[in-house]
């Protein structure tokens, strides 16, 4: 195998796709010889042409429209958005037509898209270019939510997006683009709805989402020097969640603190902790669900007061320690 | 050019001063160059270099008491209606003593005291605002007007079309002031558009519509003023477009693979700052000697900013949570 980034391994699973299948073909703003804000697409219109990789104007409603048109009459389109942010203005045509309408008709249609949408905070780009939005889009029946932790993910978990008969929400997170790992070449589905145990562990289920994943990990690291063994999940997909996962961790070490960045007031973390609190796992629980979430404030742009929005590795140590003098 | 610049009245603005205020946004927007590309400021800016007359002379034909909404590229918008350089690199740099305490950076910045109603993030998100702050003129009898800027690339925002019909329908006091550069980010005019003048849409909303040499300040300075007149006598809005260019690329990170050099360098030959220099030499308003000082000062200026902003505290952790809600 091969250490690619996180952006290639999204550009190569398009690729693979759309050499395959002349049904796929990428809709958004500056995709073209620009390569996308965060040059995922660079090179692909040298290689598919300006039908298939299409520069569209900034109309995020349009696009996200024509993206759903397309996908309900035998296209796959995927779809870029060049900041999750700008989900706002295509909001209306997500929520109020790709998410209802298999089911408004009565199962008779479906909208096969794949919504790409770089999220999160730390490029110091300020309240409306760092957003992590994606609790809005797993609370509307209808529609999937993907988060990639990893280049190795990313690459599986597009793939099953694209195959997937429904629009998927897929969040891309912009400091993990240069990010490596080990990705094999050829094409491979990661199913939705499979968590993945990215450390294994005995005292505590740390549940991390998307960029804390990350941050979980060097935080692991750091716990385990003080002889705590942190089990650490990541659901890959929040819709569908792979609870299961979840809750048997928690049997096992009978302590849960779930990680996002997203602000900690109705994020998505909040679902994870309830659904854990109402699962057979409450009977093992040693100490209070804990969830460590953004503060509720938008991104600022001055650094510090930016990194202390959202969780770090120092907020997920502390947080854990806590949890387990408290025991 | 018809009129001589000794004869012509610009709202009681000193001739010196406007050419003054194009070579601070100049010398202002090449040092955020510079300074970014030594890592100086954090996130990311939109340089307005080459459209300095738009924002100069639009902004002349204002009285003090009216408003502007501004764009990503609002530095120029910024300083044209009269903002403090020292405060607005603080800004930049993510300090206290800044427009928005570092809390809004490069794409947030507003003035209210100057009427500045802010920049903004969301391209053709402040096209409808714009229209709401006329209203309150209306509304409360304040008889200012609102010059609303934005790019080409916003006019293809659903925000512009709604905007525009709803300021005419309401017969609002608005100035639609499109700043043309030919580009919005890598999508040419040529290949976004099917109509060769974006201000040909004023006729689907019934209101008159101007195409303008954004790089010539006092053709600008004219038909703004018209403008301003019309919307100050309560006869509506108007659409204006400048036709200018952007000399540098989008953002921090652009290799402008989508246009040509010799296409940079024939808008260069048409620089809005030499153009008005070789007017006000050649009608004798005043001399090279004098002229060249004038640029000396406004780089004086710009180092007082530079300086005043380094030596300015960061905002402090405490602040993060402020400011959320208002009182
Ligand atoms: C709603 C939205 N879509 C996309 C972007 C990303 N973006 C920022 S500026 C820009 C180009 C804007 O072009 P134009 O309106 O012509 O202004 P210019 O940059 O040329 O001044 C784009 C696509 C954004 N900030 N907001
Ligand atoms: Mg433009």
């Amino acid at each position: 195998m091969r250490e690619i980034t996180y952006q290639e391994a999204i550009r190569e699973a398009m690729s693979q796709v759309m050499r395959e299948d002349e049904r796929v073909f990428i809709l958004g703003e500056d995709i073209g010889v620009y390569g996308g804000a965060f040059g995922v697409t660079r090179g692909m219109i040298e290689e598919f042409g300006p039908e298939r990789v299409r520069n569209t104007p900034i109309s995020e409603a349009a696009i996200a429209g024509a993206a759903i048109g397309a996908a309900l009459t035998g296209m796959r389109p995927i779809m870029e958005l060049q900041f999750s942010d700008f989900v706002t203005i295509a909001m209306d045509q997500l929520v109020n037509q790709a998410a209802k309408i298999r089911y408004m008709y009565g199962g008779k249609a479906s909208v096969p898209m794949v919504v790409r949408a770089p999220g999160g905070s730390g490029t110091g780009a300020a309240a409306q270019h760092s957003q992590s939005l994606e609790a809005w889009l797993a609370h509307v029946p209808g529609l999937k939510v993907v988060q990639p932790a990893n280049a190795y993910d990313a690459k599986g978990l597009l793939k099953a997006a694209i195959d997937d008969n429904n629009p998927v929400i897929f969040y891309e997170h912009k400091l993990l683009y240069s990010t490596k790992a080990d990705v094999p070449e050829e094409l491979y589905s990661i199913p939705l709805g499979q968590a993945d145990i990215k450390r294994a562990g005995s005292d505590v289920t740390l549940v991390s989402t998307g960029i804390m994943v990350q941050k979980s990990l060097t935080a692991a690291d750091l716990l385990a020097k003080d002889g705590i063994q942190v089990e650490i999940i990541d659901p890959r997909t929040l819709v569908p969640l792979d609870i299961k996962t979840i809750v048997s961790s928690v049997k096992r070490t009978g302590r849960c603190a779930v990680v996002y960045e997203a602000v900690k007031r109705g994020g998505y973390g909040a679902e994870i902790a309830s659904l854990v609190a109402e699962s057979e796992a409450f009977d093992f629980l040693d100490a209070p669900i804990i969830r460590l979430g953004g503060k509720e404030v938008p991104i600022p742009q001055s650094p510090e007061l930016e990194r202390h929005a959202v969780p770090q590795v120092e907020d997920i140590v502390e947080a854990i320690r806590n949890m387990m003098q408290k025991a | 050019m018809s009129i001589p610049l000794a004869k012509r009245d610009w709202n009681g603005n000193d001739v010196l001063h406007l050419y003054y205020q194009m070579w601070l946004i100049r010398l202002f927007d090449e040092k955020v160059d510079e300074m970014f590309a030594k890592g100086l400021i954090h996130g990311t800016t939109h340089l307005c270099v080459g459209q300095e007359a738009t924002p100069v002379a639009a902004c002349a034909a204002l009285m003090k008491t009216d408003k502007i909404t501004s764009t990503h590229r609002g530095h120029g918008h910024c300083i044209a209606k009269g903002a403090d350089v020292s405060k607005m690199m603080a800004e930049l740099m993510g300090r206290v003593t800044g427009y928005c305490k570092g809390k809004g950076g490069s794409m947030h910045i507003a003035d209210l005291e100057e009427g500045n109603l802010g920049a903004n993030g969301i391209v053709g998100g402040g096209i409808p605002i714009a229209v709401g702050a006329a209203l309150t003129s209306n509304m409360m009898k304040e008889n200012y007007v609102v010059l609303c800027f934005f790019g080409d690339g916003a006019t293809n925002e659903g925000s512009f079309h709604e905007a525009l019909n709803l300021a005419a329908i309401w017969d609002l006091p608005v100035i639609f002031f499109c700043e043309n550069n030919q580009y919005g980010m890598s999508g040419s005019v040529k290949e976004m558009f099917r109509i060769q003048d974006i201000a040909d849409r004023a006729v689907a909303y019934g209101m008159p519509g101007h195409v303008v040499d954004g790089n010539d300040l006092e053709a600008v300075y004219d038909v703004v003023a018209c403008a301003v007149a019309r919307a100050r006598s309560g006869a509506g809005p108007s659409l204006i477009e400048a036709k200018t260019y952007r000399w540098k690329g989008h953002s921090k990170s652009d290799g402008r693979k989508y246009r040509t050099r010799e296409e940079e360098t024939a808008w260069k030959a048409k620089d809005p700052i030499a153009r008005f220099k070789s007017r006000l030499i050649d009608e004798g308003i005043a001399t090279e000697e004098q002229l060249n000082d004038i640029q000396a000062r406004a780089k004086m200026e710009i180092e007082r900013a530079v300086s005043f902003a380094e030596n300015s505290p960061y905002p402090t952790l405490e602040m993060l949570e402020e400011d959320v809600y208002a009182h």
